[in-house]
């Protein structure tokens, strides 16, 4: 009776530094953005009221904010299934005998260690008009010069292509992680059968990473409403919002033009997508469970 | 068999191939870097290696503050996270005590909502805490990480129980029991998680940039935004010079280190 009381109090005593901070820092944040995107914002002049749902309806009939969201929706979609392709090939490639293997795998990881920012100024160089390395390319070809990143059609484009590059290389790792796993008896089996490479991985190889795969898809979702950084740096949501994320407008709207309250609203709209995803995760995860 | 090499040597060269574009934003910073400007678009085998790009883009920003800042960001968080992580992940795997499993799902939600979404209130809350503009305010949100919670918690409930009884039995109190039984026990996981958690803090940019405003708090990732900025007029050279000077320490770090970094990730990522 006696240790069981002193197991309460230990137990409460060690989590209490991590759960004040974490309260404070995470939970209250979120409770008073629920609460500030109830009320307008507060200026000098008027301060702040409860105004219902209006900072919500005002929300989606923000083109910006729509043209954000869509934004955020090609974004993801563009960078998650390019990204889990490649860090495929990537795993395969240096799961294999390969000369210099050590080599190639620090060169796809090495995007996963750069700040975004860092890997911004470096492509940077390579969407510059004239003297960027795509239009130096492409006169060889005798293409005209283009502005990449001013072009409202190709930014977007810009954008997902630094973040494929940024992030198959860390999803690489999960995939080869995974690849060890396959029992080399089932690679000698089939060798000895006489099946063909692209069989074995048909048969064999991707149906054993469909787990790893799903929780690669899971985190590259959720990064894909996160990863922003390099927006700061290349294109600052421009031209004309077309590349805008959501993210990256709720910084906007609240230290730029300074709308906390309707900063508030926008991440409540983030944290939804967020809540949807990760409970998406949990649904999955658990039927992968039963499975074993 | 011959089929065989020919496969063989086809993935060799795509995946060598690959490799070269992956590298090659980098490959062409040490270009742009090294060599004088009028070579930097402008690939001349014989141009000249030159270290003026460094020296100039050390003077147009204040790096070494920069660098000293980022380390005081990058120890204060790693250091407080050791210490508030292993003593939640301690309770959570030996204690059973009251609420502990609605607590460990509260906490669980921070892996969802990591602070980057939060700027706006958290901002908020470090005016209120008068911590804007200061290294403990760019950390705070960061040291009760879910992540290290629930990493170290994994590796604490693998200890065998008979190990702490052994230590109880010699005597020992509950606190000398973690510092001598788990905290020895979970040193991998220690590694793992620092490294993930260094390259994180080093390289993160959103809530620094939101909670500094001066010279004296502003992490490299931050300073290297205004730098690298084209209002700014600086050149290319020098821009490249500065990017990597700010990244150096950390992709020296994973040169030397390429298995542990590699492996550390891989770990944390899976548990």
């Amino acid at each position: 009776m006696n240790t069981k009381i002193s197991h309460h109090i230990y137990g409460w005593l060690l989590v209490m530094p991590a759960v004040i901070l974490m309260g404070t820092f995470t939970h209250l944040p979120s409770v008073t953005t629920l609460i500030s995107s109830f009320f307008s914002n507060e200026t000098k002049k008027r301060p702040s009221i409860f105004i219902g749902a209006e900072n919500y309806e005002y929300m989606f009939e923000d083109p910006v904010f729509v043209e954000a969201v869509m934004n955020n929706l090609w974004y993801s979609l563009g960078t998650i299934i390019p990204s889990i392709i490649l860090a495929i090939i990537m795993a395969l490639f240096v799961n294999s005998k390969l000369p210099g293997k050590t080599l190639v795998r620090m060169a796809y990881f090495t995007p996963t260690i750069l700040p975004m920012i860092a890997v911004s100024n470096l492509w940077l160089f390579f969407y510059t008009p004239d003297i960027g390395l795509l239009d130096q390319i492409g006169a060889l070809f005798g293409l005209e010069s283009h502005n990449w990143l001013g072009d409202t059609n190709t930014v977007l484009a810009c954008i997902i292509v630094i973040t494929i590059w940024k992030e198959a290389g860390f999803f690489m790792i999960f995939y080869l992680a995974a690849l060890q796993n396959i029992s080399p008896d089932l690679k000698e089996a089939a060798a000895l059968e006489g099946s063909s490479k692209l069989y074995f991985f048909r048969r064999i190889t991707f149906p054993l990473l469909m787990p790893i795969t799903l929780f690669i898809l899971i985190n590259a979702t959720l990064n894909s409403f996160k990863l922003v950084d390099h927006l700061f740096i290349l294109t600052k949501g421009g031209p004309n919002n077309a590349s805008n994320l959501i993210l990256y407008y709720i910084y906007e709207v609240a230290f730029s033009f300074f709308d906390f309250s309707y900063a508030a609203t926008i991440t409540i709209f983030l944290l939804v997508i967020l809540a949807i995803i990760s409970l998406a995760q949990f649904v999955f995860f658990d039927k992968r469970i039963h499975y074993r | 068999m011959k089929d065989q090499i020919r496969i063989f040597s086809i993935e060799t060269i795509s995946s060598w191939f690959l490799g070269i574009i992956w590298i090659s934003p980098l490959l062409y910073a040490f270009w742009a870097a090294f060599h004088p400007q009028e070579y930097s678009t402008n690939f001349d085998l014989t141009a000249p290696i030159v270290l003026d790009n460094f020296i100039e883009a050390w003077s147009y920003a204040p790096f070494s503050r920069y660098f000293l800042n980022t380390f005081l960001i990058v120890t204060f968080i790693l250091l407080v996270q050791f210490v508030i992580c292993t003593l939640a992940a301690y309770a959570f795997a030996r204690f059973e005590f009251f609420g502990n499993k609605i607590l460990f799902y509260l906490i669980l939600i921070q892996l969802m909502v990591v602070p980057e979404v939060l700027i706006v209130e958290n901002y908020k809350i470090m005016s209120q805490l008068n911590l804007v503009d200061s290294i403990i305010g760019v950390g705070l949100p960061y040291v009760a990480s879910a992540f290290g919670i629930f990493l170290l918690r994994q590796t604490f409930k693998s200890v065998p129980k008979e190990l702490e009884e052994a230590a109880r039995v010699e005597g020992c109190k509950i606190f000398s029991i973690l510092m001598r039984v788990y905290v020895p026990l979970a040193k991998p996981t220690y590694l793992a998680y620092g490294l993930v958690s260094v390259s994180y803090h080093w390289n993160n940019f959103l809530w620094p940039l939101v909670i500094t405003n001066s010279v004296e708090t502003r992490p490299l990732t931050v300073g290297l935004a205004i730098f690298g900025a084209p209002e700014s007029g600086v050149n290319w050279s020098i821009i490249s010079a500065g990017t990597l000077l700010s990244v150096s320490p950390l992709l020296l770090g994973f040169i030397l280190f390429q298995r542990q970094f590699i492996q550390s990730f891989m770990y944390a990522g899976i548990k």
